[in-house]
């Protein structure tokens, strides 16, 4: 590459003109700086604007000043905040697991020897491409008035009240919600991981006598392993940030049973409580550069990947 | 789904799905197709579109059928009533071109932006800033919008960015790490004597980029696009946090605006959701294969 760089250095006459061999020619700078500068102001700039507020009694504007580590050890015992995190970190663990066996389960299916294999696959796509607020809705109206309405014509009595309105039970429906958009990216990977494993593979057990189930127990699965590490850590990460499917079901209700990391943040801009949310952010940060560097720790140097 | 999503490339070998499905030793496995698998999953596709089929047919119902509430009744007769009424209370062709505009600006500059560095990126390797400025760029990936969405409501209401204007802004730079991965990943694979080839003739770093990288990068770029589109359109917490004025949302922003007002003209209300959730599903229709080879193509590696 360096070599290219230098040999163009000398041989074109446009462009800027380089004195030094192996000297980086202007241009290329021209293509990055744009990114970075964007970059730098869109995202870095206010991730340390809001981590330096955050030791700081701001309240979004006017006068301030620094009052230490006192947000972060209040937002630690803050009961609310507490309860926000229990709630997200239940949540995501237990849609992670049911994305995930369902996702393989029907990653499986789609890559085994089947009819309208293209149209099934494209079906089961589709929830990762329509927005999460909006199936919120569409899932809202189901939950208040289909279901209860099943509920009365079989006389089933449990079904008969909305889940939405059990502060016990909501969280289901927001599983049930988010599991639905989240499966489709899911189910690509591992169908990507299954059809990695060659097919004598099967061949050979078959010739051993091997059940279909032993087969998936004890070739499939552990030679998906790599895939089930990432789907599961970025699946995590990525509940961990619920927020627009909660907002279209519940709103985090009822009362703030269902409310999430995300929505209780963004409550500081609306509540006078700007330096003290960028504190409960920054603790969220911390916990999601934890999770990625798990994440790294657990993927670097995998053949499978 | 778009932090997931973007996140969910990065690690996946690259594997042509499609290709890849021809390849399975086929004959040796089984023989023929297994109908009992094939009618479970069939099934199973109720799980997706019983969610579509209610929200078509509740839309195309009248206002006094849609009022009962029955979500499988078939609509009759069949009534445009809730699209006239949803198209003028929301005004939805403000909204429609509104997001239409972020969705394209997202598009646009996120292609741009990310074959740009991703070019200096990977032409450069061998010196430290441009090395540095990609792990930079990737950092995007392990950082929550909720994490910097208080300072960057402040910021862009300071800069006068709390428009779509700023949202599609936000929407490239979150997109960047994503799209820049993909980028570098495919210019590496490309020949490095193809473009000798083009220096030799004279050409200029610009122009060996603009005549023969960029169209080079075209089926990524593709990818790239879709991705940046759907996240764009589909977003709700960037557009509903950082626009200010009502009047400029998107329009899954609208949807939760008039909930309260929709209230149980329910025809009104799956109109509206319809007519905002259909360009995104018409787009993956006709895209799923860059769709599909993003989601695993995605990885070869950073």
């Amino acid at each position: 590459m360096a070599i290219t760089t230098a040999a163009v250095a000398t041989t074109t006459s446009g462009g800027i003109p380089t004195t030094r061999r192996r000297r980086v020619e202007g241009i290329y700078y021209a293509f990055l700086l744009p990114s970075l500068l964007l970059f730098t102001l869109a995202i870095t700039v206010p991730a340390i604007i809001g981590i330096f507020f955050s030791f700081t009694d701001s309240i979004g504007f006017g006068d301030w000043r620094f009052i230490g580590f006192t947000n972060y050890i209040a937002a630690l015992s803050d009961p609310a905040i507490r309860a926000s995190y229990l709630f997200t970190f239940g949540f995501a663990a237990v849609t992670v697991v049911v994305v995930n066996v369902l996702a393989f389960l029907l990653a499986v299916g789609l890559t085994s020897r089947i009819r309208f294999k293209t149209a099934l696959r494209t079906i089961f796509v589709i929830p990762m491409v329509v927005s999460g607020i909006i199936i919120a809705f569409v899932f809202n109206f189901l939950f208040s008035n289909t279901v209860p309405a099943l509920g009365e014509a079989l006389g089933i009595s449990w079904l008969q009240t909305s889940i939405l309105a059990n502060p016990h039970l909501a969280w289901i429906a927001i599983v049930i919600v988010t599991a639905w958009q989240a499966i489709p990216g899911t189910l690509l990977i591992y169908i990507a991981g299954l059809l990695s494993i060659p097919g004598d593979v099967y061949e050979a057990a078959d010739i051993d006598g091997a059940t279909k189930f032993q087969q998936l127990v004890r070739i499939t699965l552990p030679l998906v392993a790599g895939y089930v590490v990432i789907n599961v850590i970025l699946g995590f990460k990525g509940f961990l940030n619920a927020y627009d499917i909660i907002v279209g079901l519940t709103n985090g209700g009822p009362g703030t049973a269902t409310r999430s990391i995300a929505m209780t943040i963004v409550t500081g801009f609306t509540s006078g409580d700007y330096a003290y949310q960028m504190a409960n952010a920054t603790i969220f940060f911390v916990i999601a550069i934890a999770i990625s560097l798990l994440q790294l720790s657990l993927t670097r140097g995998r053949n499978a990947l | 789904m778009s932090t997931e999503a973007a996140g969910v490339l990065e690690e996946i070998e690259a594997k042509g799905l499609l290709e890849a499905d021809s390849r399975r030793p086929s004959a040796v496995r089984k023989d023929r197709p297994s109908w009992s698998t094939t009618i479970i999953l069939i099934l199973c596709t109720a799980t997706v579109l019983v969610p579509l089929y209610v929200t078509i047919s509740m839309a195309f119902k009248s206002q006094q059928q849609a009022v009962d509430g029955n979500a499988f009744s078939f609509p009759a007769p069949f009534s445009l009533e809730g699209f006239t009424t949803a198209w003028n209370l929301t005004s939805f062709p403000t909204a429609f071109v509104i997001s239409v505009l972020v969705s394209l600006a997202s598009v646009a500059g996120t292609i741009l932006l990310a074959s740009f560095a991703s070019f200096a990126i990977a032409r450069n390797w061998d010196r430290r800033p441009f090395r540095w400025s990609f792990y930079y760029l990737l950092a995007a990936m392990f950082l929550p919008f909720p994490v910097v969405a208080l300072p960057q409501i402040q910021l862009t209401g300071l800069v006068g960015l709390d428009n779509p204007a700023g949202v599609a802004l936000l929407h490239i730079m979150f997109q960047l790490s994503f799209s820049v991965l993909l980028f570098t990943a495919f210019l590496r694979s490309i020949p490095m004597e193809l473009e000798e080839s083009s220096r030799i003739d004279g050409a200029s770093t610009w122009q060996t980029f603009r005549y023969m990288i960029f169209p080079l990068l075209a089926p990524m770029s593709a990818t790239v696009g879709i991705f940046a589109f759907l996240a764009s359109w589909n977003d709700f917490m960037m557009p509903s946090l950082i626009t200010s004025n009502p009047a400029l949302q998107t329009l899954p922003v609208v949807q939760s605006i008039f909930q309260t007002q929709f209230s149980n003209n329910y025809n009104v209300s799956f109109a509206s959701y319809l007519m905002a959730m259909a360009p995104a599903i018409v787009v993956y229709l006709f895209t799923q294969r860059w769709v599909m080879e993003g989601v695993t193509q995605g990885a070869v590696k950073g």
